[in-house]
């Protein structure tokens, strides 16, 4: 983008409806592949390295947020050879913590920013909480749009903002957050996507985790297909994060198997695809135990998350 | 339409997990036979995976129900013999279905519901007879109270297929704790049609699970599981014990193997059973006041 900003084309939603039985059924057909053994393994061990460790709440503490970098450092040492997860999670007053404690490591620090949840506030505000995260050192930023302005039809007003947070992120990478809980249809999950992609985001994500439904897979597969349309249209790749309601491993490898058909083997990387979540780490690693060890786990042999 | 020529209406016999009814998530079955070689029903020959489903819907169950006072996990208990009286006819030709004679059946049947009610008795009573004020040498009370073990394996023999499962779960969650149970292998009916009652007898779901299948195909997952607190079957030949306390041991699961000629009798029903499948807690809690404190203040 190199400093110019991008401009609003109204153009760019034309033709955006989707149809929701066939991206449904579509969807259902990925929880049927079977995977087991070594493959299962080594989609256990990706879905590890793809994790953005989240931890957003308003009891947080410094002391909360070095124990979850500790646990992103060391998932569960007792079994060699594992990944450590992609990135740490925060709000941006937690992020000099975080940075601190991943010192040495290759985890980033992600944070939230733009009045995160609701993003109800002035683009004045916005911007600074951003600037805020970049400068305690966030390595990505993750913004949550207007969804008020976006169901009022002011979609040049969101596209806007989205390219003012990209603008102020730097070198941060951008992702943005649709909170597709709050769209209501495919259609307008399809209209979020495509407005963001073209302002600049670096990522694309379902959800806040504060809002129920959170990621689903339908949900999903429409983001990942606008993804798929931006690319061959322009050859650029952005990422996908599904954030929220991912907690068992198998749910994780549907995921995986839903990028991979629908994205290639491309998508099939931390630099490009993520999993928001905090409980799912514990039950890819009991599963991965399991396999190793040859029993069922009991979650109080794992460090709390 | 006359009774000849209707078409009888055959029951499913399913699994019981988290207080729903699925089939096995292997889709395997296998056919229950009565006396004669001929297949009465078929039933879910459950897998490992269904096992690792109950434990973690006994482990999500555990909380609540270990949190509710002894009063009321005895009203429960006192439910589910009420329950189990008015389905007396329907397991009752089971019984006899899979060879048993009318008089054996109405015992067994019998005993269960009174076993039932002798256990809803003791829920509000076993823990303070069993808990002790311990002398000691300093200004504090200590107490040591049994507390419930968490979620306990229970195999249940290969006879008595009503008992012998009503034996196993009445002491377990008498006591607070949740369970899975493995049914009798060859005559299961009994033990499904017993999750229905259950299942109408303001029992959560997921305090009782019931699983059908082999019993030499699961026994080592159950006693395997890091999650199951304990395990408790009856003395039984098929039952390799040895083996069972070894994958028990890396983890230091409790294991219990009950006498099996008790079954019948009065020695088969026990507040000592209940502590079986008790941890003690011992507290120290500082005395408040001055003049209690004895000389230490």
């Amino acid at each position: 983008m190199a400093g110019k900003k991008p401009a609003f084309n109204i153009q760019i939603l034309n033709h955006s409806t989707v149809e929701q039985t066939g991206v449904e059924e579509r969807a259902i057909r990925f929880t049927k592949r079977s995977i087991k053994g070594a493959s299962k393994m080594q989609g256990l061990h990706m879905v590890l390295s793809m994790i953005d460790l989240t931890t957003l709440e308003g009891k947080d503490t410094p002391g909360k947020v070095n124990q979850l970098c500790i646990k992103a450092r060391h998932l569960h040492d007792h079994i060699p050879g594992l990944p450590s997860v992609a990135a740490i999670c925060v709000y941006p007053s937690m992020v000099s913590v975080a940075k601190k404690a991943l010192q040495g490591s290759t985890i980033k620090v992600a944070s939230v920013a733009t009045a995160f949840p609701s993003g109800q506030s002035s683009l004045r505000i916005k911007l600074a909480d951003t600037r805020f995260a970049v400068e305690e050192g966030a390595d990505e930023v993750d913004m949550v749009i207007s969804r008020g302005k976006f169901h009022a039809g002011e979609y040049a007003y969101v596209f806007d903002e989205i390219a003012a947070v990209k603008e102020a992120c730097g070198k941060a990478r951008l992702k943005v957050i649709l909170e597709t809980g709050e769209l209501g249809t495919l259609d307008q999950v399809k209209k979020a996507s495509t407005i963001a992609i073209a302002a600049g985001a670096d990522f694309i994500k379902t959800s806040t985790g504060k809002i129920q439904p959170a990621a689903t897979m339908p949900v999903t597969l429409v983001m990942l297909e606008t993804i798929r349309d931006h690319f061959y249209k322009t050859g650029k790749k952005v990422g996908m994060k599904p954030a929220g309601g991912i907690s068992k491993s198998k749910l994780a490898l549907h995921y995986l198997v839903m990028v991979k058909e629908t994205l290639g083997d491309a998508w099939l990387d931390k630099q490009l695809f993520r999993f928001g979540a905090s409980s799912l780490a514990n039950d890819v690693l009991m599963q991965v135990a399991k396999e190793t060890l040859g029993h069922y786990q009991s979650p109080n042999y794992f460090s709390i998350d | 339409m006359s009774e000849q020529s209707r078409l009888e209406i055959w029951k499913t016999y399913k699994i019981y997990i988290g207080g729903q009814f699925p089939r096995t998530e292997s889709g395997r079955s296998y056919a229950v036979k009565n006396a004669a070689g001929k297949t009465i029903a078929n039933v879910c020959q459950s897998s490992r995976k269904d096992v690792r489903d109950a434990v973690s819907a006994a482990r999500a169950a555990w909380g609540g129900w270990s949190n509710r006072s002894g009063f009321n996990r005895g009203q429960i208990l006192y439910r589910i013999a009420e329950m189990l009286e008015g389905r007396k006819k329907q397991i009752k030709d089971e019984l006899i279905a899979q060879g048993y004679t009318s008089a054996v059946a109405t015992r067994e049947i019998n005993l269960s519901i009174d076993r039932l009610i002798y256990y809803a008795g003791w829920c509000d009573k076993y823990q303070s007879l069993f808990s002790s004020v311990n002398p000691v040498a300093s200004a504090h009370y200590n107490f040591s109270v049994p507390e419930p073990m968490g979620v306990v394996g229970l195999l249940a023999p290969q006879k008595a297929p009503l008992l012998g499962v009503i034996s196993l779960m009445a002491p377990c969650i008498a006591g607070g704790n949740t369970c899975l149970i493995l049914a009798n292998q060859e005559q299961p009916l009994a033990a499904v049609s017993f999750a229905e009652v259950l299942n109408s007898s303001d029992v959560p779901g997921g305090v009782v699970n019931i699983l059908t299948g082999y019993q030499e195909e699961l026994t080592d997952w159950i006693c395997a599981h890091l999650d199951v607190n304990a395990v408790v079957c009856y003395e039984q030949g098929e039952l390799d014990w040895q083996k069972m306390q070894e994958k028990g041991a890396s983890h230091v699961k409790r294991m219990f193997r009950w006498p099996a000629t008790q079954l019948y009798a009065q020695g088969g029903q026990s507040p000592y059973l209940i502590m079986d499948l008790q941890e003690i807690k011992t507290t120290w809690h500082p005395v408040q006041t001055i003049a209690g404190s004895g000389g230490a203040y």
